[in-house]
């Protein structure tokens, strides 16, 4: 039902296509090739340029070589997982500055908490429907640290 | 009578003149009178002269016994023997004629024949003269001398003899009697002194007449005595004078009474009981006779005797006392005893015993009968306690009846003999003890063992068991807990196990639909829109089966804080807002002004609310929808109603339609859409916030679904 509800918020996102995408790098770290790829397909369909990462240590290297202006981080990683990455990329001074949105598919309680503790600026439970995560970045880059994003529908009894 | 007080010779005149002869034998006889002490001797030699010298041929002389009052011959001369008798006589008859001549005091000549003149006489007269002294004061006649025959001359011997053996003999008769009194009177003294008794003979007016020895230590001084004795005896005599003086009371006189003196010589107190008595003598007219007796130790001893009976009076008094508490103490013991002899005869038994062993007078027959029985046990355990022997204190049973009841009594004995310092037995007490009480708690007392054992028993069973249960318990809460733990982390990874591949498929879809990948055909979008429609759906199915996994699982946290219901309703329906449009019912709320704010989860309270208020708009074709909240009148809580104007539940599915994967209609051809889930997690949350959802519906008509909200929800 809330779902439902979803479709409606779909047509605000698409109502303001940013100009600003252009050249705004995100980097989309996810180990499953699917979701990974089709975020970042869409991304660059909206013109965002996109780096794609598929474990901790690739985001890692990658965030240090690119310097994107956004990281989109699944949690669960083989090897480094997102909160270890996070908090690196945090603890790094070149890299602090990037905002990292958490986007993992484990919407039980403590979630949320852990990954704003290890760094992450916002929060996003999976399925997140490619628009969605779009209207959070742009959110996050255009008033970047100000206040914490509300919450998203998707996000039930975080 | 004249009489010549300077010649003791014969002064008479003589008729002739002596020879010399005869003065010579005068001579001779009166030297021998003069000398002569022997009365008898006396009265022989002038017989004998009479007879010898003097021609008589018949003499006799007689003495006059003043205390026999008798005359009798003390020598005589020519008399034949039955002379002597008759001249041996009293003198109380004066008419007999030798009184007569012996109170005459004159010679005198008697005949035979005179009546009293002895017969044995010879001749027809004789001659009797009395024998008197020479001085007139002299006047008791010391006898009579008799001669015969009659002549002048001889007569006249006669007479001068008489008065020469007369002046001799009163001389001896007197001093006989002088020596005779002298020694009565000192045998009487003796025999005074010899009573250790003083005893005083005291005149009328008091004065001491005479003391024996006894009565003269008390009673009289002497000029070599000690001051302080005489100053006792001093004292005495006044005490004895006092107590004298009382018994000139006649009723006094013969009376004992005490009186109480001082010894002289210890200074002690002596007490004496005097007896008076009123001696009479003819010549010294009346006295007093005391005696004293001397009771001083007799008093004592009195005294003694009577503080011994006083003390064994009081001693018998204490030993009555005493038998009276034994007897108080025994009967008050509620033990039987039994005090026998050793014959077996009872001698004490108290009242329990009584009752044992005595026949009332109220008895029934079949006490009495039960009383002899008990009577002939007892008495057949003493004779074996006698036969048994030597101990002295013996314990036994003796098998006795109640007698009242007839109940059986087993009475432990305890029985002592009593032994007099002979080693003989005297007493033999009994004690006896019922044991009925005894042997029944004793008896409860192994039951209450045997139970209290079988209790430990089962207890240390349950024991071992509860131990068992619990460390199976343990084991199964680890086990549950590992589990549980197992199906959080399940929970945890189906959730995103699933949301992964969702998010994959609803991703492209959406992607695919906004034309990432270029136009489509209708028929295309309309086919991919069914895709992300029931991708959506079974999204929310994963999202309620998660609930409700949670829920059980205790894993859904309650986050409790003040929120404002109105707000919240209004919220609700805001978001529902375009499937409102859609449904194109009157959907209205309405809550109470008064209604407090809440305290509690406000994201649970809004899943329930969202769930019902879609479950309404489902299931309500046309018509309208209702929400009223207010408050819970005299209870802290809240009340909303959703009330619809739908289909309507029947009342077989009422408490269906609660549970896990229900719908009123659970064919698989329903009309209407949903896991079923929605009132199952409504219901557990709403109890997690204490409290309840109802449901009153009718068939067609509509359903009326009502939660019940605590004001405050505790953890």
């Amino acid at each position: 039902m809330k779902n439902a509800k979803q479709g409606a918020a779909d047509g605000a996102g698409r109502a303001g296509p940013a100009a600003r995408a252009e050249g705004t790098l995100i980097l989309v770290v996810d180990d499953f090739t699917d979701n990974r790829e089709m975020y970042a397909q869409y991304l660059a369909f909206r013109g965002f340029r996109v780096a794609e990462a598929a474990d901790g240590h690739e985001a890692l290297r990658k965030a240090g070589e690119l310097m994107p202006d956004l990281v989109v981080m699944d949690l669960s990683l083989p090897g480094l997982d997102g909160w270890e990455a996070t908090r690196r990329l945090k603890r790094d001074g070149r890299t602090r500055a990037i905002p990292v949105i958490a986007l993992t598919g484990h919407a039980l309680d403590g979630y949320s908490q852990s990954a704003r503790d290890a760094g992450c600026d916002s929060f996003l439970i999976k399925p997140c429907q490619p628009q969605d995560l779009e209207n959070e970045i742009r959110r996050v880059l255009a008033i970047e640290g100000a206040e914490p994003e509300p919450r998203g529908r998707k996000e039930r009894h975080a | 009578m004249a009489r010549t007080l300077t010649v003791p010779l014969p002064a008479r005149e003589t008729p002739r003149a002596p020879t010399t002869a005869i003065l010579e034998s005068r001579l001779a006889m009166a030297e021998f009178l003069l000398g002569c002490e022997d009365l008898r001797e006396c009265g022989q030699r002038s017989v004998e002269w009479l007879v010898e010298q003097a021609g008589a041929r018949q003499a006799a002389c007689l003495c006059l016994d003043l205390q026999e009052n008798r005359l009798a011959p003390i020598a005589s001369l020519g008399l034949p023997p039955a002379a002597r008798e008759e001249l041996s006589f009293e003198i109380e008859d004066p008419k007999h004629p030798l009184v007569a001549v012996l109170h005459g005091r004159r010679p005198k000549v008697l005949s035979r024949s005179v009546p009293g003149v002895p017969r044995s006489l010879s001749g027809t007269r004789v001659l009797v003269v009395p024998l008197y002294g020479l001085f007139a004061a002299e006047d008791v006649p010391a006898g009579l001398l008799i001669s015969a025959p009659v002549t002048s001359e001889l007569t006249r011997d006669v007479r001068w003899v008489a008065d020469l053996l007369g002046h001799r003999l009163v001389r001896l008769t007197r001093q006989r009697a002088l020596t005779e009194s002298d020694r009565l009177l000192r045998r009487e003294r003796m025999l005074l002194d010899a009573v250790p008794d003083p005893i005083l003979l005291t005149d009328n007016e008091g004065r001491l007449l005479m003391a024996n020895s006894q009565a003269q230590k008390l009673l009289a001084t002497r000029d070599d005595e000690s001051e302080g004795r005489r100053r006792a005896v001093a004292l005495n005599n006044m005490f004895f004078s006092s107590a004298l003086a009382q018994t000139a009371i006649p009723e006094a006189l013969g009376r004992r009474r005490e009186v109480v003196l001082v010894d002289p010589i210890e200074g002690t107190d002596l007490v004496f009981e005097m007896l008076n008595t009123v001696a009479t003598d003819a010549k010294e007219g009346s006295g007093i006779v005391s005696v004293l007796r001397n009771v001083t130790d007799l008093r004592r001893a009195t005294e003694e005797i009577e503080e011994n009976y006083r003390r064994l009076r009081v001693a018998e008094a204490d030993v009555r006392a005493e038998r009276d508490r034994l007897d108080l103490i025994i009967d008050s013991v509620a033990d039987p005893i039994v005090v026998t002899d050793p014959s077996g005869a009872t001698v004490l038994m108290n009242a329990p015993a009584e009752r044992l062993f005595t026949v009332s007078r109220d008895a029934t027959p079949d006490e009495s009968v039960r009383i002899t029985a008990n009577d002939a046990h007892f008495s057949s355990f003493l004779s074996n306690l006698f036969i048994a022997g030597e101990e002295v204190r013996r314990r036994g049973f003796v098998g006795l009846v109640d007698p009242p009841t007839g109940a059986a009594m087993p009475v432990e004995a305890i029985t002592g003999k009593i032994l007099s310092e002979h080693g003989e037995v005297i007493a033999v007490v009994t004690i006896l003890h019922d044991r009925t009480e005894q042997i029944e708690k004793a008896r409860l007392y192994e039951r209450l063992k045997e139970a209290s054992e079988g209790l430990e028993r089962r207890v240390l069973e349950a024991t071992a068991e509860l131990l068992r249960r619990n460390e199976l318990l343990d084991r199964q809460r680890l086990a549950l807990e590992q589990a549980s733990h197992l199906k959080s982390q399940f929970l945890a990874n189906m959730s995103h196990e699933f949301r992964t591949p969702l998010n994959a498929i609803m991703g492209y879809t959406s992607m695919l639909l906004q034309g990432v990948n270029g136009e489509l055909l209708p028929t295309q979008k309309r086919n991919l829109e069914r895709v992300d429609s029931n991708a959506r759906h079974l999204l929310s199915i994963i999202n309620d089966i998660l609930d409700i996994s949670r829920i059980e699982a205790g894993r859904m946290p309650l986050h409790l804080t003040d929120f404002s219901l109105g707000e919240l309703v209004g919220e609700v329906v805001a978001e529902l807002e375009p499937i409102i449009e859609r449904s194109r019912l009157a959907v209205s709320s309405r809550v109470a002004p008064s209604l407090p704010r809440l305290h509690s989860d406000r994201a649970k309270v809004k899943q329930i609310l969202l769930n019902l208020l879609t479950n309404a708009i489902k299931f309500t074709p046309r018509g309208s929808v209702k929400v009223a909240a207010g408050p819970v009148q005299g209870e802290s809580g809240v009340r909303i109603h959703v009330i619809d104007t739908g289909i309507g539940i029947a009342e077989s599915d009422r408490e269906k339609i609660f549970e896990d994967f229900r719908q009123a209609d659970s064919s698989p051809a329903r009309e209407y859409g949903g896991a079923g889930l929605g009132l199952a997690i409504c219901r557990r949350l709403a109890r997690m916030l204490g409290g309840t959802i109802s449901v009153t519906s009718e068939l067609g008509k509509g359903s009326t679904f009502t939660l019940d909200l605590p004001k405050r929800t505790r953890r």
